[in-house]
């Protein structure tokens, strides 16, 4: 059964994959991607990481759906309704996949794979919350903490209307002057 | 929790589903037509009321099928099939007082993944018809989507962190003595806020809003139209169903059977949703995204940090 599962996922992974490059149609290249890493989030559950699966499923759905949206948004034609392709640069592009194809085939082949030392553990979600998190609590949270920062800071910087713009030269309108209203009272 | 469901659970979840998304429309059909006429109808009017939702989908089967130039049929065949399906998906780790079809070690992950699916299939909706006031809906849906993420994911969380674990049976364990909407009032109704986003429902409707003519299912016609309206309730019963696991002790309650217990809970939270529809006007886009983005992001981590430390506390 496992077995049978594996291959129809893998199958569909790489045919979804392939078909990325083959559609002519932004969103179908997008969720053809989708489909692909949703098989690999099941193929992943199938390794009894349920949980790395299922996050994988959650994040890539998200992901993808917002992708289809830019990847739209910023093509060449308006709104990518015309057909297009993902392949650019043929020769070069073939080259470097055949490169990095071999040498993933060749590590796969020579690489010494080690043989499992101990049993599986009996909740795989909670070693890979301690293995994670467990002694590098700390590091997460800054590291997390600096991401946000910097989405922050990298819209502050790219919104063309600054504090100035919204409470005046002084800063010291009481109302924002905003385009559009909000949600907060203002 | 319970021994290991049968087999034939899997079958009778879908049915089960859709009867109760049919009885919900139904109640909502009644409710408005009770409100169009401003006076409550006699019983056989109300029966008669009560079947319509019943009536649109077979005329709808029935009806020739509309199709729009050059639409991308497979992306909108896929979306308007995929909202049914994940709204299923997600029920899978419903219990019905103390067994769900499957438990799921990860079953809070699951739903919200799975809700995540539905995402994508109102996009793809939208998209595929080749039409401006349909992809205007996706478009809205995907751009409202992230706002109602946030709060809702956090809100998910925090019932997680409650019972420390991800398992649904666990977190209704959990709620033996005390439900959590008691001490994470917060959270639950920013959950239900979020749910009712999530079927964009109610106050959250715009994506599929008059203004748009229909927006992401405006296009749709015959079969392709039942699936997508179809799942839409479906999402709304599964989203209204599991805030009784999460927030209201699941099967737990005197007297009656856990089973009962669930029905009972789910049928209130649902009768709220459908009349917080008619009550309330649907919120302008901009203004909600604000208030979750300001507001409720910030009061969910809030109600996220007291409950850890209850926890860790205990």
């Amino acid at each position: 059964m496992d077995v049978a599962v594996f291959w129809v996922l893998a199958v569909l992974a790489v045919v979804c994959g392939v078909m990325v490059f083959r559609f002519d149609s932004m969103a179908r290249a997008t969720f053809s991607l989708l489909a692909s890493l949703l098989c690999v989030g099941g193929l992943v559950v199938l390794l009894g990481l349920d949980y790395l699966g299922i996050v994988i499923v959650l994040m890539m759905t998200i992901e993808m759906a917002i992708m289809a949206v830019f990847m739209v948004m910023y093509m060449m034609n308006p709104a990518g309704l015309m057909p297009m392709t993902m392949i650019h640069n043929k020769k070069g592009a073939a080259v470097v996949c055949g490169l990095v194809f071999a040498l993933l085939a060749a590590g796969i082949l020579l690489a010494p794979w080690p043989a499992r030392r101990g049993k599986a553990p009996a909740d795989p979600t909670m070693d890979l919350g301690m293995s994670l998190m467990g002694p590098q609590m700390l590091t997460m949270m800054t590291l997390g903490m600096a991401l946000f920062a910097t989405i922050v800071a990298t819209v502050v910087l790219a919104t063309r209307r600054g504090r100035y713009d919204r409470f005046g030269d002084d800063l010291r309108a009481r109302r924002a002057d905003d385009p559009v209203r909000g949600g907060v009272g203002r | 929790m319970g021994e290991r469901t049968p087999l034939w659970a899997v079958f009778v979840l879908p049915a089960l589903l859709v009867g109760a998304a049919l009885v919900t429309a139904g109640f909502d059909a009644v409710l408005a037509a009770g409100a169009r006429r401003g006076r409550p109808g006699s019983l056989r009017e109300t029966a008669v009321r009560a079947a319509e939702p019943g009536r649109q989908v077979l005329r709808h089967l029935v009806q020739q099928p509309r199709r729009t130039r050059a639409s991308d049929l497979p992306l909108a065949r896929i979306g308007a099939g995929l909202l049914p399906v994940a709204a299923v998906l997600a029920a899978v780790v419903l219990p019905l007082g103390f067994r769900s079809v499957s438990d799921l070690p990860e079953g809070i992950v699951w739903f919200n993944a799975m809700e995540a699916l539905a995402w994508a299939a109102v996009w793809l909706a939208g998209w595929g018809p080749n039409s401006t006031l349909s992809l205007i809906g996706g478009y809205r849906f995907l751009a409202q989507g992230l706002a109602y993420e946030l709060p809702h994911m956090l809100a998910i969380t925090t019932a997680a962190l409650g019972a420390e674990s991800l398992r649904v049976g666990e977190v209704v364990d959990a709620q033996a003595g005390l439900w959590f909407v008691v001490w994470m009032p917060v959270a639950f109704v920013i959950y239900l806020l979020s749910a009712m986003a999530m079927a964009f429902w109610g106050p959250f409707d715009q994506p599929a809003g008059r203004d748009v003519a229909g927006g992401a299912g405006g296009e749709l016609s015959g079969a392709d139209r039942v699936l997508f309206l179809g799942g839409r309730w479906l999402l709304l019963v599964v989203a209204a169903a599991f805030s009784v696991p999460l927030f209201l002790g699941g099967g737990h309650g005197p007297l009656l059977p856990g089973w009962a217990w669930t029905v009972l809970k789910t049928a209130t939270v649902l009768a709220f949703l459908v009349g917080v529809r008619r009550a309330i006007p649907t919120v302008r886009i901009e203004r909600y995204l604000e208030l979750a983005w300001v507001v409720l992001t910030p009061l969910a981590i809030v109600q996220a940090l007291v409950v850890a430390v209850v926890v860790l506390n205990r």
